[in-house]
């Protein structure tokens, strides 16, 4: 620690965090090794069972990546390239979402999503389709309701990257001859690299951990890793079980996390 | 290098930003091979009329002509143009070859034909052996010359220079202006070139033509421009100049505001016409016109002293003299005298 600089104005939060996130992060790790014995972590990542759902928490969150991916950085690039009013619009309903809560949004996927949902009467009574589409307490409907809570994360580093680029650079690619298509592969899409890769992780380490959504829209079908230990804490009431799935997930993130550090922070980052 | 660059011209070109009027009907040609300095002072509309040129910004109304050929709604990658920005513009990701060889590529010329013609601008800017940095790694002097072979490399009709010397320091851009000048004859470039600089603009063009408020205020040799200014304006911007007005009151004679007569050059002017009258500082060498004045301001600069009198009939006078012998002081009285050929009257 620097001389000129004390420590002492951030004592409060140190304690905080010692206190209600260190602590019980280290308690949780305790319980995963109770008695000495790594077992738990053999059964969480040597059962084919437990396996799967590591598999399916993967499978879904990059699923939501990509498809947040696909529909984010178009949004992204277009709020920081049209007008400031119409950018204010596409922030506000960027935004909004953020700013409600996630139960209450789940709900309301449920009533639009459901066999009588919102969508599939307009669809049949529209004649559209005959039968209702299953779109709740399935794969389709976790997606939906994931998307829909992540999209503003991968949004907001697209935006950002998009907005850091120097407009002369573009420019100077279009007075050099290049079509609308290349400007975008050779210069927009490589110098705004870390943007994608940013959203992206963000979106998939949430992913991962993500509880509510699946839980209220997969309807127990759709089985992640939250889910999991939620019912090894609640049901089962298995709690060194519970502690072991939580560690090997907090373990995964932890590992993405830093190997995303070491990629952008490598020849890719802009000047 | 093959095809010859074209010959530009712009016919009545405006331009509004909102209730500003950026462009005013403005024409110009540049003949093939010609550097046309636009000169102005920042929100004259020079750079907008450069946007115009590049095709980055839509006229309002008017028409820009390459060899004869109407390319005002042409969109940018469609122009041939070459240019160089204010800050470069350099792609931060691509080395130095591959800045270079982009608008190659964008060209589909093979691989082969790239990697010679690359090899070719690099040498002609003097950065060969240079290929594989990025921008980042090069100083200011040497992204800039890959932004003018960036913008050479393709054989462009024309070469646009967007205050290119602007972050440059004094020395270097000395350098890099007689060595784009070098550059700009040998390739025969028909080259459009903005600077707020007067200075530069003297040093780079065959012609300047002086913007100001959206419209130009004059074109003409870099000469005629010092010694011939159209208006205040272009006399005022151009070097440094002492400018007064006044009334033909006899052939040969200009009585000034507050009264004091001086001998010109008059030509065939009518009597009783209003008249600019412009003496620059460093044409006091002598002559028919006397002023005695009292020294306000004296400044050495090395090759001359440059004088800020209060004459006796009221008017001030910014003159340079040789620097010889003792820096004058403050309250000292000064005799100077100009040559009624030396004054120009517009």
């Amino acid at each position: 620690m620097s001389s000129s600089r004390s420590a002492w104005p951030a004592l409060p939060a140190l304690i905080l965090l010692f206190c209600f996130f260190l602590f019980p992060v280290a308690r949780m790790l305790g319980f995963s090794v109770e008695g000495g014995s790594l077992d738990w972590y053999a059964k969480a990542l040597g059962e084919g069972l437990y396996l799967r759902v590591f598999w399916n928490t993967f499978e879904v969150a990059l699923c939501v990546t990509a498809i947040c991916l696909i529909l984010g950085y178009p949004l992204g690039f277009l709020i920081a390239t049209t007008t400031p009013f119409w950018a204010t619009v596409g922030f506000i309903f960027v935004l909004l979402p953020l700013w409600t809560s996630v139960l209450v949004r789940t709900y309301a996927w449920m009533v639009l999503l459901g066999r009588n949902g919102v969508f599939n009467r307009l669809l049949v009574d529209g004649g559209v389709i005959a039968d209702p589409i299953p779109m709740l307490n399935n794969f389709t409907g976790v997606l939906i309701g994931m998307v829909h809570v992540l999209l503003p994360y991968m949004v907001l580093p697209v935006y950002g990257a998009v907005r850091r680029l120097d407009p002369a650079i573009v420019s100077a690619a279009e007075g050099l001859g290049a079509s609308g298509f290349n400007v975008f592969r050779r210069i927009y899409l490589p110098l705004t690299l870390n943007g994608i890769l940013a959203g992206s992780i963000i979106v998939f380490v949430l992913s991962l951990g993500f509880f509510i959504t699946p839980a209220l829209l997969g309807g127990g079908k759709v089985m992640m890793i939250a889910v999991l230990i939620e019912q090894q804490v609640h049901e089962t009431l298995n709690w060194p079980f519970a502690a072991a799935l939580s560690a090997v997930l907090l373990a995964v993130t932890l590992a993405i996390y830093s190997a995303s550090q070491r990629f952008t922070r490598s020849e890719l980052q802009q000047p | 290098m093959a095809e010859p660059s074209g010959e530009l011209r712009v016919e009545g070109v405006s331009k509004r930003f909102g209730d500003v009027l950026a462009l005013d009907r403005v024409s110009l040609d540049i003949a093939r091979g010609e550097l046309l300095t636009i000169l102005g002072p920042s929100g004259s509309g020079k750079t907008t009329l450069l946007k115009i040129v590049a095709g980055f910004e839509r006229p309002d109304g008017g028409a820009v002509k390459v060899d004869g050929a109407d390319i005002t709604s042409l969109p940018p990658a469609r122009r041939d143009i070459g240019m160089v920005f204010q800050n470069y513009a350099l792609f931060p990701h691509l080395t130095v070859s591959g800045n270079v060889a982009f608008p190659l590529e964008m060209r589909g010329v093979p691989k082969a034909e790239i990697d010679r013609r690359v090899g070719e601008a690099l040498a002609m800017v003097e950065l060969a052996g240079y290929g594989q940095r990025l921008p980042k790694q090069l100083s200011g002097g040497q992204q800039q010359r890959v932004a003018l072979a960036r913008a050479i490399v393709f054989n462009p009709r024309l070469l646009l220079l967007d205050e290119p010397f602007g972050a440059l320091d004094r020395k270097l851009r000395e350098t890099m202006q007689l060595e784009v000048r070098r550059l700009q004859r040998r390739l025969g470039l028909t080259t459009i070139f903005i600077t707020h600089d007067q200075e530069e603009a003297l040093v780079l063009s065959d012609r300047i033509a002086v913007m100001n408020r959206g419209a130009i205020q004059q074109i003409a040799s870099t000469t005629e421009i010092y010694e011939r200014p159209a208006n205040d304006f272009v006399a005022d911007f151009v070097g440094e100049s002492n400018i007064f007005h006044g009334t033909l009151t006899e052939p040969g004679y200009v009585s000034l505001e507050g009264g004091r007569r001086v001998q010109i050059n008059s030509g065939p002017m009518a009597v009783g016409r209003r008249l600019g009258v412009l003496m620059r500082p460093e044409r006091f060498v002598g002559g028919a016109n006397t002023f005695v004045g009292e020294v306000r301001e004296a400044v050495y600069l090395g090759s001359s002293f440059k004088l800020r009198l209060a004459c006796n009939d009221g008017l001030e006078l910014v003159v340079r003299q040789p620097a010889r012998g003792k820096l004058p002081e403050a309250g000292e009285r000064v005799t100077v005298a100009i040559d009624p050929d030396a004054i120009h009257v517009f």
